[in-house]
C-alpha cells in the first residue's frame, strides 16, 4: 500500500513527539554516514562513493514509478547527465558543479521530448518503448565520435575542482572527500524528491497510477503529470550520471547499458517501491552483500546469476520488498510480547 | 427539437461512434436546457455510456459535433473539458480505492487547488491546501460521508462508494454533470436519498444529465428523457409522454425478450 501520499502531518502532542523521534533519528543517520568513510578500506571507500550516487539514481526512478510508468531507459538518461555533463567541461570550459547542474538539465530535457512518443504508450508498450529510445539514444553515442567519443567513450573528464582557500583545501580526487560531495548533493536531491512526494504532486501521481480516467475525469492532465514525473525523475538520474562522470573520470556506451538498468529494477523491487525508502534500503543491503559476502566468497563473477536468484526469492516471498520486512518483524514481536495491536500496522 | 425558451448548455448534432464495424452512437442529437435534470435511458448496450464517453472526452467521435455552452467541444482532452466545468461519473465504482475517503475528494478539487511547482516544493500552498481541504470536508459531508473522511475506500460499502463517486465529480466543481448509472445496486433507501442529493444539486445550479436503468426513479427525478435505441435517437420528451410512447415499449419488451430480463420492471 502506498504511503498516505500529501496528508497531512498528525496534529498534537503524539505528532510532535513522533516528529521529534523522527528529526533525532536523522541526526543519528547523518552521524553514522559521517564517520562511515573513516571505518572503511580506500576500496571500500570508493564503492561507498558510487553506492550514494546510485542511491540517487534508484530513488529518482522510484519518482517515475508513482504514476504507474515504468522504464528501461532510466540509467540511459543517467548516461544523457553524466555525457552532457562531461562534454560541457572538457570541450566548453563550463565550471564542473554548473556543468552537473546543466547535465541534469540535459536529461530531463531529453525526457521532455522524449515523453512525447513514449506516453502515448502505457504498461507493457512504455516499457518496450523506454528500452528502444534507451538503445538509440546509446546508438548515438557509439556512431558519433565526435563528440561522444565513440564505443571508447569520452575520458579524462575534468574532476571537481578543488576547494581551495586560505585556511581550507579539499581535493575531490580522494574518495573520502568526494563521498561528502555526493553525500551533499544526494540529500538535498533526496529531500526534494520527497517533498515532491508528499505534496499534491505525489497525490496527483499516485492517482494517476490508480486510476487514471477518474483523475483525467477530474481535470488531471495525466500526459502532463505523467511528461512531470518524467521529467524530475531523469533531472535527478543526470544529476547522478554527472556525479558519476566527474568521479570516475571516464564514460562510455557499455557503462549505461540495458544490464546496469536491470541492477535498478533489482535494487528498486527487492526494496520494495511503495515506500520513499525501500528502494535506498534495496540498493544498500544489495550493494552490501555484493561487496562484502560475495567478494568474500569470491562469488562477484556470477554477479548477474546471484542477482537474478535474489529478484526471483524477493518476489516470491517477500512481495512488497524489504522495507517490509521491518513491518512485518515488529508485529511478530508484538505478537510475542502478548501486545495488543498484534496486526501492527506500521506507524507513519 | 423542443423549444422550451431556456438556451441548450449541452448539445449533440449528428453523433456518430464506430468501434470497427459496430456503430455504438449512431447519428445521435439531443440537447440539454441548463437547470435540467436530464434522462438518458435506452436497453442494455444502446450506446448510452459510449455517448458519455464520446461527450467527456474519451473517445473522439467518429462524426458529428457537441456543444457546451455554445462551444464546440468535439474531440477535446477530458480534463480540458473538466476545467470548463463539463464532469462526469462512471458506470460502476471507479474510485482510488487505495487512498482515504478524503484524499478521494481532495484528488477531485485539482482544480481548485492550484499553485505553482516551487510553492508546491517549498511548502507555501499551505493557504490554498487548507482551503482545498475544508471545501473536501464540506463536500463530504454534502453526502453524508464525513464520519468517513479517513476510511480507506475499500472498506466503504457499495452504496457509499457510489456516492463517493459522485462527491468525487462534485469536488471538481461542474456546470454539467454526467452521472452514469448513478442507483445502481442500491436499495430502495439509498436510491432516495441520492435522488434527493442530486435534487439539491441542481439546485445548487448543476445540470445533471443521468443515465439509469431504474425507472421509477428517473421518471421522478428527470424534466427531460431521451431514449436511445440501438445508437440512434428514440424519442425525447417529458417523463408522462415518454413512458407512454409505443416505441419506447417496444424497444424495452423486445430487448427483454433477447435479454431473458429486461431492466424495465
Ligand atoms: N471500447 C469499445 N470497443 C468496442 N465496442 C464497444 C466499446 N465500448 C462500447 N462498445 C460497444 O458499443 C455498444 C454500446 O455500448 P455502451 O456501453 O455504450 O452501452 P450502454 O447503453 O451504456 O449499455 P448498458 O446499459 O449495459 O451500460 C455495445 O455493443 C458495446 O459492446
Ligand atoms: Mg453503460
Amino acid at each position: 500500500m502506498p504511503e498516505t501520499a500529501g496528508a497531512m502531518p498528525a496534529a498534537g502532542t503524539g505528532g510532535a513527539i513522533r516528529q521529534l523521534a523522527w528529526r533525532l533519528r536523522l541526526v543519528f543517520l547523518f552521524a553514522a554516514l559521517a564517520a562511515l568513510p573513516y571505518l572503511l578500506s580506500y576500496s571500500q571507500q570508493e564503492i561507498a562513493v558510487l553506492l550514494v550516487i546510485n542511491v540517487l539514481l534508484v530513488s529518482s526512478y522510484r519518482l517515475l514509478t508513482l504514476t504507474g510508468e515504468w522504464s528501461l531507459g532510466h540509467v540511459v538518461i543517467m548516461g544523457v547527465g553524466a555525457y552532457a555533463s562531461a562534454l560541457l567541461a572538457k570541450q566548453l570550459g563550463v565550471p564542473v558543479p554548473l556543468s552537473m547542474l546543466l547535465g541534469g538539465g540535459a536529461a530531463a530535457a531529453v525526457a521532455a521530448i522524449l515523453s512525447f512518443p513514449l506516453f502515448r504508450m502505457k504498461g507493457f508498450y512504455f516499457l518496450i518503448g523506454s528500452f528502444a529510445a534507451g538503445e538509440i539514444i546509446r546508438l548515438i553515442w557509439k556512431r558519433f565520435t565526435d563528440p561522444f567519443g565513440g564505443p571508447k567513450g569520452l575520458k579524462r573528464i575534468d574532476p571537481f575542482p578543488d576547494i581551495e582557500t586560505g585556511f581550507l583545501s579539499i581535493d575531490f580526487y580522494e574518495p573520502v572527500n568526494y563521498y561528502f560531495l555526493a553525500l551533499v548533493v544526494v540529500s538535498a536531491s533526496l529531500f526534494i524528491l520527497y517533498r515532491i512526494e508528499r505534496s499534491r504532486i505525489g497525490l496527483t501521481f499516485h492517482a494517476i497510477h490508480w486510476q487514471d480516467r477518474l483523475a483525467e475525469s477530474v481535470g488531471v492532465d495525466t500526459f502532463r503529470y505523467r511528461t512531470l514525473a518524467f521529467v524530475i525523475a531523469s533531472f535527478f538520474a543526470g544529476i547522478a550520471g554527472a556525479l558519476y562522470a566527474h568521479y570516475v573520470g571516464a564514460v562510455n556506451p557499455t557503462r549505461f547499458s540495458v544490464d546496469q538498468m536491470v541492477y535498478v529494477l533489482v535494487w528498486a523491487v527487492v526494496g520494495g517501491t511503495a515506500t520513499f525508502h525501500g528502494p535506498i534500503l534495496g540498493v544498500v543491503v544489495l550493494t552490501v552483500v555484493n561487496e562484502i559476502v560475495l567478494r568474500a566468497l569470491g562469488l562477484d563473477t556470477v554477479r548477474p546469476l546471484i542477482y537474478g536468484a535474489i529478484l526471483i526469492l524477493s518476489v516470491l516471498y517477500l512481495p512488497n520488498g524489504l522495507e517490509s520486512l521491518g513491518t512485518r518483524l515488529r508485529a511478530r514481536l508484538q505478537h510475542w510480547r502478548g501486545g495488543p495491536d498484534a496486526t501492527g500496522s506500521e506507524p507513519a | 427539437m423542443t423549444m422550451q425558451g431556456e438556451r441548450p448548455i449541452l448539445e449533440a448534432r449528428g453523433l456518430t461512434r464506430r468501434f470497427g464495424g459496430l456503430i455504438a452512437v449512431d447519428n445521435f442529437s439531443f440537447s440539454v436546457s441548463e437547470g435540467a435534470i436530464h434522462g438518458l435511458i435506452g436497453p442494455n448496450g444502446a450506446g448510452k455510456t459510449t455517448t458519455f464517453n464520446v461527450i467527456s472526452g474519451f473517445y473522439a467521435p467518429s462524426a458529428g459535433r457537441v456543444f457546451f455552452r455554445g462551444l464546440d467541444i468535439s474531440g477535446r482532452k477530458t480534463s480540458a473539458l473538466a476545467a470548463m466545468g463539463l464532469v462526469r461519473t462512471f458506470q460502476g465504482s471507479t474510485l482510488f480505492q487505495e487512498f482515504s475517503v478524503l484524499d478521494n475528494i481532495r484528488v477531485g478539487r485539482h482544480l481548485g487547488a492550484r499553485a505553482g511547482f516551487l510553492s508546491r516544493l517549498l511548502g507555501t500552498d499551505r493557504q490554498s491546501e487548507r482551503e482545498a481541504d475544508e471545501r473536501a470536508r464540506e463536500t463530504l459531508a454534502f453526502f453524508g460521508l464525513e464520519e468517513l473522511a479517513d476510511e480507506p475506500v475499500s472498506n466503504l460499502p457499495h452504496g457509499h462508494q457510489r456516492m463517493l463517486g459522485m462527491a468525487v465529480a462534485l469536488a471538481a466543481e461542474p456546470k454539467v454533470l454526467l452521472l452514469d448509472e448513478p442507483f445502481t445496486g442500491m436499495n430502495p433507501e439509498e436510491t432516495r436519498c441520492m435522488m434527493a442529493l442530486v435534487r439539491r444539486i441542481r439546485e445548487g445550479g448543476v445540470t445533471v444529465m443521468l443515465v439509469e436503468h431504474d425507472m421509477q426513479a428517473v421518471m421522478n427525478l428527470c424534466d427531460t428523457i431521451t431514449v436511445m435505441n440501438f445508437g440512434a435517437l428514440l424519442v425525447e420528451g417529458a417523463p408522462e409522454a415518454v413512458r407512454n410512447d409505443p416505441a419506447v415499449i417496444e424497444a424495452y419488451l423486445g430487448s427483454a425478450a433477447a435479454d431473458g430480463a429486461g431492466h424495465v420492471a
